[in-house]
């Protein structure tokens, strides 16, 4: 049984190119490798480039797309598998939430053509709403966790996970974290393996899910389950790495490169699928070692299966006494674990003069269509729940307009359940086009039928913006950058039964307030569509900059409210107050500042002379 | 497993790679390549990891680059020598750190190996919108305000380079980030041509001889500083906006009669210190928050606001001459 996947990953050592590539690249490159017909991805940091780069290969090797959302992403990828091709579907971790529906089903029913989810974590939570961890979704689905380390590990990973999938009947998560994603690492690269098309298996009692089917279904998974510990007990994915006996450690993944930075001569075993665990191989480890360390970024999962598992034995297992339960590990952290339990001796730390650092959150970019937006939002009063993407930036100061943000798609049910519930302010709900798309409409459709009174505001900036960039179906451009019917916002929503519905544009700031009012003066559902593209995706806009009349800037700074990056303080000053500057280099010309001067000092740079 | 994570029982034995004499045996050399995003500190990096892997390094280059477009904070860790395990570089490890910006330098110091880590630093300032959230008379930027004479008395090896500068004399402001590549190669031992090879295929085609002009110069800046001139010293930071004026006390004049309670200083008030009382006329609710930018006597369509800034008071230190 395990010939095959082994013959897999021994092809690519006998390949001499070798090239940097980040873990995504990894991963892609290790699908294409693997033969994949079929791929699908929603866009979510830090799995996006997964499906770029699967992009940059031939149309004629595979079909790459982006779906609306990741339960559309996994169901097509399902789809693909059922008609016995090799089939991939990307997401981040949060992503998984919104497939887990299909995922869990799809557990039972097995695959035809090899399925392989790349899930991408978010320990530290770089960009995401929180740090969840998918391992426990493999427990959950029983469904194997492949934890590659680094690049090179992620393509052989994911080169096994189409081979482990086909042969033992099963989905198998490829699971990446932040760090992996992002790491560029040198990887020996292989050709592609053209695997046929396998005929579709016209078997409803593995295909199709009623209870009589998912019930029989269930133990074979159990079984699925044995075998794959069975396999797991000897593969070469989990190394042995023998050394000093008087303390071992258990690890996966990305905490392995930290385990060795610190312990360069410890005994490590390290393991290559997280879930699920090979007893036998675990138990033996444990007893050739006088001490048992887990080290696991986020949950304790290896490190409670190794606790039940050792417990009659007698052998104690240590973990996440040392090890923190939360944030991203680096190599500081796990030598404090290892100090702390005494295995390290504890360095004293000479303190490093630190300055105190620079507060630089993240902010809205200059000329962004969602800054008037939420200007609009501010001065409405209302109680805003927002959503999931760039403007998410407009909770912090000085715009200030948001008072919940949730998941995707989250505002507008929000927003009805605010409204029901008797919020005395008006209830606004702010949304983003892909967000929109992904998961808002049926919240739309559900605030017209239960006739709640709240105004949502779609902000269409044509692009998914806050992972890069990414095309969707209201861009009216393919992942690959072909024409593809474009959605007409409007007539979705007055389809969906919504009767006041305008459409502004974001840069006059005027017909903004004054739409904004007219639409929470609605009794109802009313949708407003502010219309403007965004300033760095698809195209860069960089419009002619504009300058202040220094002379005739009173200081009173009602610009700075926008928070544009390309405004700051000047040099002079009036009344004590700083006067204001606008750095031509990143000034696009949008106009809002000009907009909301008091003194009508803002005019295009050419017309001022300083 | 194949490729460069081999497993550890060959680890012993293996035959050390050919090593820059700036890496000692075993361990990686650390290199931190900081600054905002837009800046390139991504290229620096991956020109960088480049040229170590062309020289038969193993190299890992880790970045986090989630909001980096939106003005966050850009880093990236590039690691080589004979063997690599952590993408990242433990906090006080790093032998050279390259700053794009100047807080940002200041941000990661603490990253720098305490008595030999080398600080390259450009003096460009970006000025987040954040900092200058403040409205009160004389407030001050809240931008760092360490001086690279006091850096440089706290690191082992520290040059404050005004890079962006240098670039624009060259034509082109977007290559300070290869005046500093031009600098960083002075602390490394792989040969200038090599360099100016990786640049060249790093770099749009159009842009290379300016490139290459700025990583010379960064090279001769570098090379000058080093024998004594001061060139360090010449580059001193724009001077900041600081506190110019005494401050007012600020005093709200409100008129009832000609307030038709239309909400536009209520929900403009950046500082949101005001509100409709009552009768639903304008009232200072906080004054404590106000700061007397003016925006609602500019703003009422009915005059009925005017804001007093009382006791400009003179100079402070004049004032308090006078009390002696």
């Amino acid at each position: 049984m395990r010939s095959a996947p082994e013959a897999a990953v021994s092809s690519t050592q006998a390949n001499k190119d070798v090239r940097p590539l980040t873990g995504n690249e990894a991963i892609a490159r290790g699908a294409w490798e693997a033969g994949v017909r079929v791929a699908a991805a929603y866009p979510g940091t830090p799995s996006t480039e997964i499906m770029e780069s699967l992009a940059a290969y031939p149309d004629t090797d595979l079909h790459a797309q982006w779906s609306t959302n990741e339960k559309v992403a996994l169901d097509v990828a399902m789809g693909a598998a059922f008609a016995g091709s090799r089939a991939l579907a990307s997401m981040k971790h949060v992503g998984l939430n919104v497939a887990a529906d299909a995922f869990m089903s799809q557990s039972y029913i097995g695959v035809n053509g090899g399925l392989v989810l790349a899930v991408c974590d978010d320990p530290g939570i770089h960009s995401s709403q929180n740090e969840q961890d998918t391992r426990i979704y493999g427990q959950l689905a029983t469904v194997p966790v492949l934890e590659p380390s680094d690049a090179q590990e992620a393509l052989d990973f994911t080169r096994l996970a189409f081979d482990l999938s086909e042969q033992f009947d099963t989905m198998v998560i490829v699971r990446g974290t932040t760090r992996l994603s992002h790491t560029r690492s040198p990887v020996a690269l292989g050709p592609r393996q053209e695997v046929p098309q396998r005929p579709f298996i016209e078997n409803p009692a593995k295909n199709v899910m009623i209870p009589a089917h998912a019930r029989r279904r269930h133990a074979l998974v159990l079984e699925r389950e044995a075998k794959l510990k069975a396999y797991l007990e000897t593969a070469t994915i989990n190394r042995w790495e023998t050394g000093d006996a008087s303390f071992g450690v258990v690890t996966a993944g990305t905490c392995y490169p930290y385990v060795r930075e610190v312990l360069p001569n410890a005994s490590v075993l390290k393991l290559g699928a997280s879930w699920p665990l090979p007893e036998d191989l675990l138990r033996r480890y444990c007893e050739s070692v006088e001490r048992v360390f887990v080290v696991e970024e986020l949950e304790p999962v290896i490190e409670k299966e190794l606790r039940a598992l050792c417990a009659t034995a007698g052998i104690k297992i240590e973990g996440k006494q040392f090890f923190p339960r939360e944030g991203e590990f680096s190599p500081e952290i796990v030598r404090a674990g290892f100090e702390k339990a005494g295995v390290l001796a504890v360095r004293t730390h000479k303190s490093a003069w630190t300055p105190e650092p620079l507060a630089r959150p993240p902010v809205l970019c200059a000329g962004c269509p969602h800054t008037s937006s939420f200007m609009a939002v501010r001065a409405s009063g209302a109680r805003v729940a927002g959503d999931i993407g760039c403007y998410t930036l407009a909770c912090l100061d000085p715009l200030r307009g948001l008072d919940t943000t949730v998941s995707m798609g989250s505002s507008i049910g929000n927003a009805i359940g605010m409204s029901k519930a008797g919020e005395p302010k008006p209830v606004l709900a702010t949304i983003g086009d892909s967000t929109f798309l992904h998961a808002g409409i049926p919240g739309l459709i559900d605030a017209v039928y239960n006739q709640a009174n709240i105004t949502v505001l779609l902000l269409d900036n044509h692009i998914t913006a806050m992972t890069g960039g990414q095309q969707h179906p209201g861009t009216g451009k393919t992942l690959r950058g072909a024409d593809a019917p474009k959605l007409d916002y409007e007539a979705l929503v007055r389809a969906i039964g919504v009767k006041w519905v305008r459409t502004v544009d974001s840069y006059d700031l005027a017909s903004m307030y004054q739409t904004l009012r007219e639409a929470i003066a609605y009794r109802g559902v009313s949708v407003i569509i502010s219309n403007r593209p965004c300033v760095l995706d698809p195209v860069k806009i960089k419009g002619p900059a504009l300058a202040i009349v220094n002379a005739q800037c009173n200081a009173c700074q009602s610009c700075m409210n926008l928070g544009c990056p390309a405004l700051t303080w000047g040099e002079d000053t009036f009344e004590g107050r700083h006067k204001v500057k606008i750095d031509q280099s990143l000034c696009i010309g949008c106009t809002l500042c000009a907009q909301v001067c008091t003194v009508d000092c803002i005019k295009p740079a050419t017309a001022v002379t300083q | 497993m194949s490729g460069p994570s081999a497993s550890s029982s060959s680890l012993e034995a293996k035959p050390l790679r050919p090593a820059a004499s700036a890496a000692k045996a075993r361990e990686p050399l650390n290199v931190l390549i900081v600054g905002v995003g837009g800046q390139g500190v991504i290229m620096v990096s991956k020109a960088l990891a480049w040229l170590a892997q062309s020289k038969g390094y193993e190299v890992k280059q880790s970045e986090v680059h989630g909001m980096a477009k939106r003005g966050g904070t850009v880093f990236s860790h590039v690691r080589f020598g004979p063997q690599v395990w952590s993408p990242t570089i433990p906090k006080g490890e790093a032998d050279i750190l390259v700053a794009l910006e100047w807080a940002e330098g200041l941000r990661w110091l603490p990253y720098l190996k305490p008595g030999s880590g080398i600080f390259i630093c450009d003096t460009k300032r970006i000025v987040p919108p954040f900092a200058c959230l403040n409205r009160q008379p004389g407030a001050r930027l809240r931008y760092s305000r360490e001086t690279p004479a006091e850096v440089k008395a706290h690191v082992a090896e520290g040059y404050a380079i005004d890079a962006t500068q240098m670039a624009a004399e060259l034509g082109n402001e977007r290559a300070a980030n290869v005046v500093l590549i031009g600098a960083l190669s002075t602390a490394l031992d792989f040969p200038a041509e090599d360099w100016e090879k990786a640049l060249s295929s790093f770099v749009p085609k159009k842009t290379i001889q300016v490139n290459l002009d700025a990583f010379r110069l960064g090279r001769s800046w570098i090379a000058d500083a080093r024998r004594g001139a001061t060139a360090a010293e010449q580059a001193p930071l724009a001077p900041m906006p600081e506190r110019s004026d005494a401050p007012y006390s600020v005093r709200l004049e409100i008129t009832p009669q000609w307030c038709k309670s239309c909400d536009i200083c209520v929900k403009l008030c950046p500082e949101r210190c005001l509100r409709l009382n009552a009768e639903r006329v304008a009232e200072l609710a906080q004054p404590e928050k106000c700061t007397g930018c003016r925006l609602c006597e500019l703003l009422c369509p009915d005059f009925a606001i005017r804001v007093h800034l009382d006791r400009p008071v003179v100079d402070a230190t004049a004032a308090q001459g006078a009390r002696l």
